[in-house]
């Protein structure tokens, strides 16, 4: 006798409790999943806020942020100013800004409003291996070529100095800003442009008058990613800007940044529950808000200013 | 319909082709389009009437791999040799969808003087209201010309990139069926405003309703394959159809 549809579906039906059961506890494990992260996140900023609260009863908050020497290692006077961690680390921000915006903004125009879809689709993935490859790699790379090319322009060049990883960090951050950016541009509808076009608008014009005000708000929040990426950036400053506190923007001296201070340390023998042990996570806090704030920011301006085509 | 033999041409078109790659999308076309006249483009769908009229102002360009053969005149300059940012601020284009650029309503219509150097504010402020106006759309957004052009409905939003083309000051209008995407009160109302821009300039409207057609042209040129069949005064047309095609794409056969 042939065997209906009707009746097979009927015949799998009976198997049904079994599947639902599945079909009420996969929700739980999807949820339970998600919460995993958020758990680990909460962690993570109670961990730094403990160890953070044990250095403020060694050292008084407001020394810490207006203090501007950072001496944890000296024996009989130690003071522990953040500023000078904070100007290296905007120091090498701000180097690292200037080359990726320029390169990373001309690109994803190139990519977006001028390359064929052929060199696009050749291009956009060799500018992502850029992403892929590993900081250890960009620090050797800022050590033994960047500083010693550098040094044929500035010749009192130090071998550790806040210029070369400051480019070599901007060039790392620049496939973000180019690949986000170009996505946002990509986002104005092509009749947006045509509209343009009949009106008697340049290619040139067209990018700049309507394409780059009209994915502004995702160009912003690649380029503030991008600055939190450098101001995050760890191992390329470790390896090459030396560390060595300095306040002010001095690019061509060695400094220390947040981050690398805290690989000094961790590198170290800090003893457990010392000061110095405590205030790489006053550093690490410091640096997390900053982060915080920036991420923040970026969200906030791509909401802002978003376009809904 | 009145004679149209003895105005000024705007367009004269001779043995006109065009390719997208192989295909071959417009055939052996030659028209002479008069000036300050109303001329539709009918046809079934992919006939090329988008593409003709966009021959005209050079747009059909941006895609790549297109090809064209013959001559087009615009005003007895040949538009190859014309430089093409000056040939299309003499002639302006409304799309079948609205195209509204993401800014205020006023950013949009000073955007075209803005891009070919009128900066003065005041010259500014005359032409966005001259134009508002020129749109039938002034009074409806004179309060609130800061805000972004999005917010408003679909026939508002089509009558900005009409006052944005009509800033320019062009010549003439190319419309690509610039009803399709309205509800039918918008529609009137576009349709009553092409009424009015007919006293100054020349528009040839592409669209696939025949009673828009009939309503608001002085000629009607029937596209199909590519190929003119037939182009001649509307009401002619529409009574006494020379062509059998012609015939039997007006009275609903196919299409």
């Amino acid at each position: 006798m042939k065997i209906t549809i009707r009746e097979r579906i009927k015949k799998n039906k009976a198997k049904q409790s079994y599947q639902n059961t599945i079909e009420k506890a996969m929700p739980l494990l999807f949820f339970l999943m998600a919460s995993l992260s958020i758990l680990v996140t909460l962690g993570i900023i109670y961990t730094l806020l403990r160890e953070t609260i044990m250095f403020f009863t060694h050292i008084s908050l407001f020394d810490f942020i207006t203090g501007t020497e950072w001496y944890p290692f000296f024996e009989n006077n130690p003071s522990y100013g953040i500023w000078p961690l904070l100007s290296g680390t905007f120091t090498i921000a701000i180097i690292a800004m200037l080359v990726a915006v320029p390169i990373g903004l001309a690109s994803a125009i190139y990519l977006s409003e001028y390359a064929s879809d052929r060199s696009r689709r050749i291009l956009k993935p060799i500018l992502e291996v850029l992403a892929g490859v590993p900081t250890v790699v960009y620090g050797l790379f800022a050590l033994t070529f960047v500083t010693p090319l550098m040094q044929t322009f500035v010749t009192d060049l130090p071998i550790f100095n806040a210029l070369s990883p400051g480019i070599v960090v901007g060039i790392m951050i620049i496939p973000q800003i180019t690949s986000l950016s170009q996505e946002a541009m990509n986002a104005v509808p092509q009749s947006v442009r045509d509209g343009a076009y009949a009106l008697g608008a340049t290619r040139l014009e067209v990018a700049l008058k309507i394409v780059i005000p009209g994915s502004f708000s995702g160009i912003v929040s690649s380029l503030v990613l991008g600055l939190s990426r450098a101001i995050g950036e760890t191992m390329i400053v470790s390896t090459a800007a030396g560390s060595t506190p300095n306040l002010g923007f001095t690019p061509t001296e060695s400094i220390q940044t947040m981050t690398s201070y805290i690989v000094q340390v961790s590198m170290g023998d800090a003893t457990f529950g010392s000061t110095i042990y405590y205030s790489i996570y006053a550093v690490g806090m410091t640096l997390f808000l900053f982060t915080l704030i920036m991420n923040i920011l970026a969200n906030h301006i791509s909401r802002k200013y978003r376009e809904v085509y | 319909m009145n004679n149209s033999e003895n105005k000024s041409l705007v367009y004269s078109i001779k043995d006109l082709n065009l390719w997208y790659g192989d295909t071959k999308a417009l055939k052996n076309i030659s028209i002479d389009i008069p000036e300050k006249e109303v001329i539709a483009i009918i046809g079934p769908s992919g006939c090329g009437k988008s593409t003709f009229i966009k021959t005209l102002n050079r747009m059909v360009e941006l895609v790549p791999s297109v090809k064209t053969e013959g001559s087009i005149h615009y005003k007895k300059l040949d538009i190859k040799k014309a430089k093409v940012e000056s040939l299309r601020t003499e002639v302006g284009m409304v799309f079948q969808k609205p195209n509204p650029f993401p800014k205020s309503i006023y950013d949009n219509i000073a955007y075209g003087p803005r891009i070919h150097g009128i900066k003065d504010k005041k010259t500014l402020d005359e032409v966005v209201e001259r134009s508002l106006r020129g749109a039938a759309l002034w009074e409806e957004v004179k309060d609130r010309l800061d805000e972004n052009a999005f917010g408003l409905s679909g026939g508002q939003q089509q009558r900005v990139c009409i006052a944005r083309a009509l800033a320019v000051e062009p010549d003439v209008i190319l419309m690509d069926e610039p009803t399709s995407a309205l509800d039918p009160l918008s529609t009137a109302k576009i349709e009553d405003l092409i009424h009015e821009l007919r006293k100054n300039y020349s528009i040839i409207i592409v669209t696939h309703n025949m009673q828009q057609a009939a309503r608001i042209s002085d000629k009607t040129a029937f596209f199909l394959n590519g190929e003119v069949i037939e182009f001649d005064a509307t009401e002619r047309m529409y009574s006494n159809p020379k062509d059998k095609r012609t015939d039997d794409y007006i009275s609903g056969k196919f299409g």
